[in-house]
């Protein structure tokens, strides 16, 4: 243990202590379930996990729906992103704290009262459910009420991650770009997105990690029935409920596996992230240098 | 290029940055807003370059109205205080980047951007990022960005405000001797009256959204026209004296004013710059008397090849600093406690509002 | 000698943007582009994903008026869920914040291996599916568990009991705990921890008095947020609870009940109860967080 973090606040064994808690703590509440999922989903053997996976098609299916699912609405929410973040970040106007505010709502609204207000709106009963049957459209029980409670679910994310970061670069680049003769496309392609491009990634993974975990909303508004509207999430409660515990345990670990390749991509990128935030110091406080030595390479 | 901007106001929510502002900038002109913080200066600059809109008001640019036209069409050359580069591109893309916009041929845009790095004494170092660079690099490749569009107008926003002292120096005298050989209409805005006076052929003295004066650096300094001017261009001493009679009242000393010549006397400001005032050790028979303020010297501070002497008159407590020229000072042997006379050789006058004489 | 013509531009200048309106009015377009295209995007999906969904949800509630939505809301099976909602909740939010501060604390004051490893980990609850939460979670504390082969013996059940309800949202709703304070730990000014020792305070009168206050609105924003999240929960709290009514059902359990039973009015109303709660927590969060960036300038 290094000195200078323990000469003023704890002394060594304290130190020790807590440095054990933590560990406990962690251990038992994260590390303990996530070994657990994977020493489950293999305890039969590698083989019958693969069965459990691929040979039943149901279970396909719900592998499937979630591989059509969660990019969609992700790619619905960074498109949304951005368009927020650029108008949040770069213009000011009357009611523009409200609209931040509301960016917030899906984080804080439980994901079945939000399937539930989509089913209240699109379902038989629902406010559009006699123009939808007229239509012949189906929106909940289907692939396009899945999208709509998952993009919901994770319309904050991309979000969230752009407005700070376009803030703390602020406009001068673009302003620069629109000087130089720029066009909105141009500016937007040549100078915004390699800005924002970490910030944006990583709005994308986590967007994805949640978008393929989401439950609560989804399960609300799919009707659950298998082999045509269970996305994973589901397929691994249905399993459950179904007593097929190994089965259940091998799509969990699927989504276990996903979470940790999520989970080095986040890390990856964070490390990106917090490389250009110091290069963004750097520049604000080293302009006045006045040797013409170049510095190390970035 | 010349560019007439004609009653322009511009107010961000309740403070009013531009106060019916109207300015002419001759063609080849190299023009300094000069000002302190708050004067508007910045904002009319970003308003010629068309990054700002005026609420109301006019601009022209050789008789065409361009007050509604977008910056992007403008085609000036716009430096950013902190230069703007864009982070992620090499030296070489940012200087094309105005080039690739308009979709111009590689072959073309190649000579031209490694014309423009021979220019601003980068070349060799097009494929650095702007991180790599110094502050006083990274300034020069903001210039010779803008310069690649060939604008008709080059617009720099405090641009050596963020550099060490000496890089100042360097930039300000090569950038003069580039606007020589280009010609090029400039307008520069900066807060460093030396800044403004060394580089520029025509001073814009602004405070509080207004322009003060407008006038080549000597008509600013020698003759200032508001009092704001005479303060904010070097020091000043200022006395709050009396006019009458064709005569100005300094410390009792009288000064020929032949502008007032009215007997009813009248409250006024004396201005008199430091090096104005002439300073001789009081023991010094030469003096006639009434024309010259006896003092006491508080402090002598030396600054290169000046010296600040502060002195307090007999019976006053102001402080009067006068500049001598360090040779002077050297010979004239001044210490804290020794008495002087002071001599005003030239005062400028100002006669605050007039109240009613009945 | 440089070739520099610098009146005439041999470049396409690029087109001024059309302005259909002008005539004889004037037309300043934004130095920026974008804001009109931006503002559609925005407003469109804004209203029609969040706005209007829950418009709906809470007008149909009130459709049914006062003694309706009372009657609706306020069943006694109703009454229940929300006690457990809130009960568990609130526990597991304060067992959060407290194992929050410990693991923040060491993550950003002591140095020792794994230490980045440790810090990777508290982000799995956030990128872990919850319903793979609940299903390892039952699986560890059922009797034949690996965890609850040493408990249930102990009396200890895990799973199927209020209990478990507490630890899978003691699990999801941990890194907002710890991810709020840890910051704020690590940009303390250590200089007045010093000082006060010097003036001879102990280690525990140190932090006390002058490490504790200052991160106390970080702990607290970070409770608010911990609760804000257990509210909301549902996924994984359906594989352990075993979501017996009047025991272990929470309040979106209960809306998922009734909704699978076309008891609509009972699901809508206890849903805008829910939200009622929620957006009350994220008016009180987003509070402490504007009272915690204003205290950290």
């Amino acid at each position: 243990m290094s000195s200078r973090s323990t000469t003023t606040d704890i002394s060594q064994p304290i130190a020790a202590l807590l440095v054990a808690a933590a560990v406990a703590i962690v251990g038992l509440l994260i590390v303990v379930p996530l070994v657990a999922v994977f020493a489950e989903a293999f305890a039969p053997g590698v083989a019958a996990w693969w069965q459990a996976l691929a040979h039943d098609p149901d279970t396909r299916h719900a592998i499937w729906l979630s591989l059509t699912v969660a990019p969609v609405a992700v790619a619905i929410n960074t498109v949304f992103g951005v368009a927020a973040a650029w108008l949040v970040a770069r213009f000011r106007f009357p009611g523009r704290s409200l609209l931040i505010s509301f960016f917030d709502v899906p984080f804080s609204v439980s994901p079945v009262v939000a399937g539930l207000a989509i089913v209240l709106i699109f379902g038989r009963q629902g406010l559009l459910g006699p123009t939808l049957a007229w239509l012949d459209w189906k929106v909940i029980f289907s692939w396009p009420g899945l999208v709509l409670a998952t993009t919901f679910v994770t319309l904050p994310l991309v979000v969230r991650e752009l407005i700070p970061v376009m803030e703390a670069i602020g406009p001068d680049e673009e302003m620069a770009a629109v000087s130089l003769g720029a066009s909105g496309w141009q500016m937007f392609w040549r100078v915004t997105v390699p800005n924002i491009r970490w910030a944006l990634l990583h709005g994308i993974v986590l967007a994805n990690a949640r978008a393929m975990g989401e439950f609560g909303a989804v399960y609300v508004v799919s009707g659950h029935i298998a082999g045509a509207t269970d996305t994973m999430p589901l397929r691994v409660e249905k399993l459950f409920q179904e007593y097929r515990q190994p089965a259940s345990m091998a799509v969990a670990s699927v989504l276990a596996g996903l979470a940790l390749v999520t989970l080095v991509a986040k890390f990856v990128i964070e490390h990106r992230l917090a490389a250009e935030a110091r290069d963004l110091e750097l520049a604000r406080s080293a302009d006045g240098t006045t040797h013409d030595a170049p510095r190390e390479a970035a | 290029m010349s560019i007439h901007i004609r009653h322009v106001t511009k107010t961000f929510g309740s403070f009013t940055a531009l106060d019916d502002v109207s300015l002419d900038v001759a063609d080849g002109a190299l023009l300094a807003l000069l000002g302190p913080s708050g004067s508007g200066k910045t904002t009319l600059l970003r308003i010629i370059a068309g990054l700002e809109h005026a609420d109301s008001g006019s601009i022209e640019e050789n008789g065409a109205d361009i007050t509604d036209l977008h910056a992007r069409s403008r085609e000036v050359g716009f430096v950013f205080q902190h230069y703007a580069l864009f982070r992620h591109m090499s030296v070489f893309e940012n200087v094309a980047f105005g080039l690739r916009v308009r979709k111009t041929p590689d072959a073309q845009v190649r000579s031209r951007v490694e014309e423009l790095l021979r220019l601003v004494r980068l070349e060799g170092l097009g494929g650095r990022k702007p991180s790599q660079l110094s502050g006083g690099q990274r300034q020069r490749v903001a210039l010779a960005r803008a310069l690649a569009i060939r604008p008709k107008i080059l617009l720099l926003d405090e641009p050596f405000g963020a550099l060490d002292a000496k890089v100042r120096v360097e930039l300000r005298q090569w950038l003069r001797r580039l606007h020589d050989e280009i010609g090029m209409t400039s307008v520069f805005v900066t807060h460093d009256q030396e800044e403004a006076f060394e580089l520029a052929d025509r001073v814009v003295v602004m405070n509080q959204g207004r322009i003060e004066q407008e006038g080549s650096p000597d008509e600013v300094f020698d003759q200032p026209a508001t009092p704001f001017v005479m303060d904010f261009l070097g020091n000043v001493n200022v006395y709050h004296g009396r006019v009458e009679n064709g005569r100005a009242f300094w410390h009792g000393i009288p000064i020929d004013y032949p502008d007032y010549p009215h007997a009813q006397a009248r409250e006024a400001r004396v201005y008199l710059r430091p090096h104005e005032l002439e300073l001789t050790p009081a023991a010094d028979g030469r003096q006639r008397p009434g024309t010259s303020l006896s003092a006491r010297v508080v402090r002598v501070t030396r600054s290169g090849a000046v010296t600040r002497v502060a002195c307090r008159p007999h019976g006053s407590d102001a402080e009067l600093h006068v500049d001598v020229p360090t040779d002077t000072a050297r010979a004239l042997t001044l210490e804290p406690g020794s008495n002087v006379a002071i001599t005003p050789r030239r005062a400028r006058v100002f006669l605050p509002a007039p109240e009613y004489v009945i | 000698m440089i070739a520099f013509a610098a009146n005439t531009s041999s470049l396409p200048v690029p087109p001024a943007p059309v302005n259909p309106a002008s005539g004889g009015r004037r037309r300043r377009p934004a130095v920026l582009p974008g804001f009109g295209t931006t503002a559609a995007i925005t407003s469109l999906v804004v209203f029609a994903l969040i706005v209007f969904p829950l418009a709906v949800l809470v007008l149909r509630a009130a459709s049914l008026g006062p003694g309706g939505f009372l009657a609706a809301a306020w069943t006694p099976r109703a009454r229940a869920a929300y006690a457990v909602s809130l009960g568990a909740s609130l526990i597991a939010a304060v067992a959060s914040t407290l194992l929050g501060l410990v693991v923040a604390w060491v993550l950003a004051r002591i140095r020792f291996p794994g230490r980045r490893l440790l810090d990777a980990l508290v982000d799995v609850p956030l990128a872990l599916p919850t319903a793979v939460a609940g299903l390892v979670y039952s699986a560890l504390y059922v009797p034949k568990g690996w965890l609850g082969q040493w408990l249930v013996p102990l009396g200890i059940k895990g799973a199927y009991s209020f209990l478990g309800i507490v630890l899978v949202l003691v699990f999801v709703s941990l890194p907002f705990a710890i991810r709020v304070v840890q910051p704020v730990i690590e940009s303390l000014d250590r200089d007045t921890e010093e000082a006060a020792r010097i003036l001879g305070a102990s280690r525990l009168q140190t932090f006390l008095r002058v490490v504790l206050p200052g991160i106390l609105p970080a702990v607290v924003t970070g409770f608010a947020l911990s609760l804000a999240r257990a509210l909301g929960e549902y996924g994984s709290v359906v594989f352990i609870s075993g979501n017996m009514p009047f025991k272990t059902e929470i309040a979106p359990v209960l809306i998922v009940s009734r909704l699978e039973e076309f008891a609509y009015a009972e699901a809508t109303t206890v849903a805008v109860m829910l939200l009622g709660m929620s957006l009350t927590l994220l008016v009180i969060v987003n509070a402490l967080q504007q009272r915690l960036a204003r205290n950290a300038q």
